[in-house]
């Protein structure tokens, strides 16, 4: 279950190895019925938006002189511009703090479930994965609230300590405020994904290897994690194209943390700011275009290079 | 995969680690805090909110039937236009993505045609694809044929999901039997009755996950409805909340009142959801973990 972009030898049927060579028509035709709604919303909107933006972002809009064919310049305006390379130089950092705590909580929930067995584990297992089921907008909203200064009970929390309690919606510690928030997003549901791969798994594995005197670490640690690198596999890739296109959660906590999150704080912002705030649809296209291009041929380079050890997608 | 996945779990004996029960306790706590605070807070006035009571319990009077009149009767009752406007969204967008999927995903897995390993290679690649790194183009191209600010250019866009076709794929390439259909093709049947009564109800689960997955994607969804719709009355429940928001943190001492109504919004926002997952929770349970086993 690799991700074959060259897929080897068409699933296993019998039936066409009796009619190839020649495909019947007949069959063609069917199947392309199949295909062909999904097809037409699939070519009309994500490859004509996507060719658009590619050709809009050729061009440029000036108050004097009209519109102008300007090949890369707003790319190489782009890739020069602070607001961009600061914003994207967030995403990335936030993606190496984010992934990895991420997934590190969420296969650590999915292991203590898959061992404890009990009434309140299966309720735990439920509550943990609610979060998934909150819009981005309002999981935001409930955080911003529990770190408001008005409304929040760290104040509280910190005074019984006689601390201060610290501001996550401050310039300095935003970044920590968002990771906790998309954290308590979507480790609940990377949490199920990896605890169904994990029921998934032989038990007689474990017995065997009991009776060969394993530990509950050395199961752990030389059976379970390395039987569901599949699915961490793809958790990883859902999480990094979650987070490079980060865009609602720094919108909403904008209005609350006054001066910690500017207009272009990810490139997705800079984005809707440059299209929607500036009407500058050129420039936000080719923003909109490079983002996407990054983060496909980040996310396919990754998949090429685990291709071989671990396998999903396909 | 449901199946086995609820037997694995019978066979095995109830196993009680106390320390890791703890640690699960905390945890719970931690995931529960939020949904805590707006279940106490939507119960307080302003005077209750900014008074200094305790954030994490009720004030003296607890006032959730005020809230909730405040919140339906505020501004005409728009947040009840909302409502349906975002369930009107989810449900079409949800079942209408969902149906495309499952025509997709069992056409390719179970046709061979010309044309078959591009078109499906492509349709991996869009799955890597960033669904906001399409919203701005998307919307110029719906304002050139004068579809923005219209129910059309949250729902067409929403019938997008290609990761939805590669579920489907994976799931009935290894539930439905060749064999099956072959039998039913020799039996007289055609393909369309085929596919509608041999195949269709043995894709039920993944059916059920995709389409939750549609639909929790297009309810959730705020990137696109915010770009693509000025009008008030067209907003779904994410977009219109988050104006509140604005609206209230703009002016912090005439809008305070407004943050009662937004926490019940908040609220009353999420409950039809939490329903829905609870309810349908051993048909999405195994069908989750599609293409992440093996």
């Amino acid at each position: 279950m690799t991700l074959q972009i060259t897929e080897t030898a068409p699933p296993r049927t019998p039936k066409t190895r009796r009619k190839a060579p020649k495909l019947p028509l007949r069959e063609q035709l069917i199947g392309w019925l199949f295909i062909g709604p999904f097809g037409l919303v699939f070519l009309a909107f994500l490859v004509a938006p996507l060719v658009y933006a590619l050709y809009l972002s050729l061009f440029r809009k000036a108050m004097i002189g009209g519109t102008s064919f300007v090949l890369l310049e707003n790319y190489t305006k782009a890739f020069t511009d602070p607001s961009f390379l600061d914003g994207a130089w967030f995403v990335i950092r936030f993606s190496l703090v984010l992934i990895p705590v991420q997934m590190l909580i969420s296969l650590a929930m999915a292991l203590i479930l898959d061992m404890v067995t009990s009434r309140f584990a299966r309720f735990s297992r439920l509550m943990i994965f609610l979060p998934y089921a909150i819009p981005a907008v309002i999981g935001a909203l409930m955080w911003g609230f529990l770190y408001s200064k008005n409304f929040g009970p760290l104040g509280d929390f910190f005074g019984l300590f006689g601390a201060t309690a610290p501001d996550f919606l401050s310039r300095d510690l935003i970044f920590y405020g968002l990771l906790n928030i998309v954290t308590w997003q979507w480790a609940g549901y990377y949490m199920i994904i990896l605890y169904a791969a994990l029921q998934g798994i032989d038990p007689t594995l474990y017995e065997a290897a009991r009776i060969d005197g394993a530990s509950n670490w050395q199961i752990t640690l030389r059976i379970k994690i390395p039987l569901i690198t599949p699915a961490l596999l793809l958790i990883l890739v859902f999480a990094l194209i979650g987070t490079l296109q980060f865009f609602n959660e720094p919108k909403i906590l904008r209005d609350l943390a006054a001066g910690a999150i500017g207009p272009d704080f990810t490139p997705n912002m800079y984005a809707y700011q440059q299209a929607f705030g500036l009407a500058n649809f050129n420039y936000g296209s080719a923003i909109s275009f490079a983002l996407g291009a990054v983060v496909f041929v980040c996310v396919y380079i990754f998949l090429f290079a685990t291709r071989k050890r671990g396998s999903f997608l396909s | 995969m449901t199946v086995s996945i609820d037997a694995a779990s019978r066979r095995r004996r109830p196993q009680r680690h106390l320390p890791l029960q703890i640690l699960l306790g905390f945890l719970l706590v931690y995931f529960l805090i939020p949904f805590w605070w707006v279940v106490v807070n939507s119960s307080k006035d302003a005077s209750g909110l900014f008074g200094g009571g305790s954030a994490l319990w009720f004030a003296e009077d607890v006032d959730f039937i005020g809230n909730l009149r405040e919140l339906f009767t505020y501004s005409g009752g728009i947040y009840t236009r909302w409502l349906l406007n975002s369930t009107l969204y989810a449900v079409v967008g949800g079942v209408g993505a969902t149906a495309l999927a499952v025509l997709a995903g069992y056409g390719f897995a179970k046709y061979r045609f010309a044309g078959r390993r591009f078109s499906f290679a492509v349709l991996l690649g869009a799955v890597m694809v960033p669904a906001t790194a399409l919203v701005i183009p998307t919307f110029i191209m719906f304002s050139r044929l004068g579809l923005t600010n219209t129910i059309w250019a949250v729902i067409l866009p929403s019938l997008l999901n290609p990761f939805g076709v590669y579920l489907m794929h994976v799931y009935v390439r290894d539930a439905v039997p060749d064999e099956l259909l072959d039998a039913a093709r020799v039996d007289g049947a055609g393909e369309l009755r085929s596919f509608l009564q041999v195949a269709l109800p043995m894709m039920r689960p993944a059916m059920v996950t995709v389409l939750l997955l549609s639909i929790v994607a297009t309810w959730n969804n705020y990137f696109l409805p915010l770009a693509m719709l000025s009008d008030n009355d067209l907003y779904p429940v994410t977009v219109g909340i988050g104006q509140w928001q604005g609206i209230a943190s703009a002016n912090n001492s005439g809008g305070t009142s407004l943050w009662s109504i937004i926490i019940m919004g908040s609220l009353v926002s999420v409950i039809p959801l939490i329903i829905a997952f609870l309810t349908l929770q051993r048909h999405w349970r195994g069908g989750l973990a599609i293409g992440s086993l093996k």
